[in-house]
């Protein structure tokens, strides 16, 4: 990864809808040379998707989200890939990470109350084979996420004229 | 039964108006041209607005939280009359670091309320009624009143967008007479971008060296130049003694409302200053000088490191954008101002910003009130965010276009 294209990641990072023109004038390089690191990072994926952060909690004020802590059994040759993917192929499920410590996957869940997460984690994710355990954690109030903070707090304080 | 006062009998002699208090000194300085704009935009909403002299960064967390913690473990008390010992000391790394020149933390630094009054206390220590002080422009907008305020005489010396706004010898040559004491240096330039090169630096300091002159750099900008480093006017050879260097952490760390500034030089210039300083303020404030203290840390450098590649980014983008709009844009090479030339549409900079405001919505500031060389010229912070740099470089170029069909 040269510094180019981490400048690059960093100013879509930051707006994903900025285009190669503007990003182009930002770094002072020609448009073509920011199409052409931009498509590789695509095909690379390393950017895999334009998407847009949304503060759920304004739109459905019921929708949950839980970090299930899962404890697993590993498989011989396959360690922790093959149920990992069982897991992550649920579309309920938000996000998968392996992890160091007290137990092996944390599972984000989203659903539309707190019954359906209960129920998916009863009748989903306990099941599978290799499951020793879960403990479901409730999401009460996103603060920040991904480096953005939801409060409206960054409001800008500055007198509109000085010298 | 008891007497009751009448009150309309006992009214006193008739009062003078309350301004006739007020000392000549007082009452012979201009308010400030920025001052009526502001009042203009102030009426006006959804303004977007370029005409800001701060950062748009808030003070990083880690330097706030410096503070905060100095007043919950009760650091509420006066410092020395120079500043915390610890925080001239990093003042004094700091500026070795990064632009080469060494001061003795014991006497040779002072922190002060914001660079603004070191840079009174240096005229107050330096002017003898009558003294000339020599002001490139156009420049911040204090410089000549404070001069004014000192019993100085401001003399201006025009800079020239062709020459991307540098001081050039023959012109500071011209403006010198022998009541000439003190040049007044910003370069990083407010509001022009401007900044000068060693090379640009060594005719200067010739004539400097040749009539005898001192030198306040107010260097406030330092941090923020794009291409090349800031080369600091005390590094120039023979130039330290010379040299009063201003400085603070307004703008390279995002700290304005903290006021906090420094100055440093010769120790008999910092002992007289100091005198006025204990006098006047005793000290900055305690909890500013902590959390400067935090933003000389590596992790405050780091921070500063990442807001200035902001800058730069930005910087690119207004450039190009008024190139295009079809004004004459000098490349700005440090601060965070660019000084677009408007002259192409035959207004003053002051009609240009006016109407911009009225039928364009943004806010900027015309260049004539930052003295000889502004006029024509607008100036335009470009920190604020990209969204709103892009929607404002829209709306002036529709402005533009609309004036030059003559509408």
């Amino acid at each position: 990864m040269n510094e180019l294209q981490l400048k690059v990641l960093e100013l879509l990072k930051e707006d994903a809808r900025r285009d190669a023109e503007l990003i182009a004038t930002m770094l002072d390089r020609s448009i073509e040379e920011i199409k052409q690191v931009i498509a590789e990072l695509e095909s690379d994926h390393i950017i895999v998707k334009y998407a847009t952060v949304v503060n759920w909690s304004k739109v459905d004020d019921e929708k949950v989200t839980a970090l299930i802590e899962v404890q697993i059994t590993p498989e011989r040759g396959r360690g922790f890939e093959g149920i990992a993917e069982r897991i992550y192929l649920y579309p309920e499920v938000k996000s998968v990470y392996l992890m160091s410590g007290a137990y092996d996957l944390l599972v984000e869940i989203e659903g539309k109350n707190l019954k359906e997460v209960a129920s998916f984690v009863s009748n989903k994710l306990s099941p599978i084979d290799k499951v020793l355990s879960t403990k479901t954690n409730f999401i009460l109030k996103k603060y920040k996420q991904d480096g953005i903070i939801f409060e409206e707090h960054e409001d800008d304080h500055r007198l509109i004229i000085s010298p | 039964m008891a007497m009751i006062k009448d009150k309309e009998t006992t009214t006193s002699i008739p009062r003078k108006e309350m301004a006739d208090y007020l000392s000549p000194m007082a009452r012979g300085i201009k308010p400030s041209g920025i001052r009526r704009f502001f009042d203009l935009v102030s009426a006006r909403k959804d303004v977007i607005t370029l005409g800001v002299g701060e950062p748009d960064f808030t003070t990083p967390w880690h330097v706030r939280e410096a503070a905060v913690y100095s007043l919950e473990t009760g650091k509420t008390q006066y410092t020395s009359n120079a500043g915390m010992p610890e925080l001239r000391g990093a003042i004094g790394q700091y500026l070795n670091d990064q632009f080469a020149v060494e001061y003795n933390p014991a006497d040779e630094i002072l922190v002060t309320v914001g660079g603004s009054e070191a840079i009174d206390l240096a005229l107050r220590a330096l002017i003898t009624p009558g003294d000339e002080i020599l002001i490139p422009e156009p420049c911040y907008i204090s410089y000549s009143p404070i001069t004014t305020l000192s019993g100085g005489v401001a003399v201006g010396i025009e800079t020239f967008a062709k020459d991307n706004f540098k001081l050039k010898a023959e012109s500071l040559q011209a403006a010198i007479t022998p009541q000439s004491k003190v040049l007044i240096l910003c370069y990083p330039s407010n509001p022009t971008g401007g900044i000068m090169t060693y090379e640009d630096w060594l005719p200067i300091a010739k004539i400097v060296e040749e009539n005898d002159l001192i030198v306040i750099s107010d260097e406030i900008y330092a941090e923020l130049t794009y291409g090349s480093k800031h080369v600091s006017f005390a590094s120039i050879p023979g130039m330290k003694d010379r040299t009063i260097l201003v400085s603070g952490f307004s703008k390279a760390f995002a700290m304005t409302g903290w006021r906090m500034g420094y100055a440093c030089g010769h120790t008999d210039l910092i002992a007289a200053m100091l005198k006025i300083h204990q006098y006047t303020v005793m000290c900055a404030p305690v909890m500013g000088q902590y959390a400067a203290l935090e933003a000389l840390s590596p992790h405050g450098l780091e921070e500063k490191d990442r807001m200035m590649e902001s800058y730069n980014q930005r910087r690119r983008l207004v450039v190009k954008g008024f190139r295009e709009i079809g004004l004459d844009c000098h490349e700005p090479e440090g601060a965070f101002y660019a000084f677009p030339s408007i002259q192409s549409t035959g207004l003053t900079s002051e009609q240009f910003a006016q109407r911009l405001l009225e039928e364009a919505n943004v806010a900027a500031v015309p260049g004539g009130v930052f003295g000889l060389g502004g006029e024509g010229h607008l100036r335009c912070s470009y920190a604020t965010s990209v969204a709103q740099l892009t929607e404002a470089l829209d709306r002036i170029g529709n402005f533009v276009a609309k004036v030059k069909q003559g509408s």
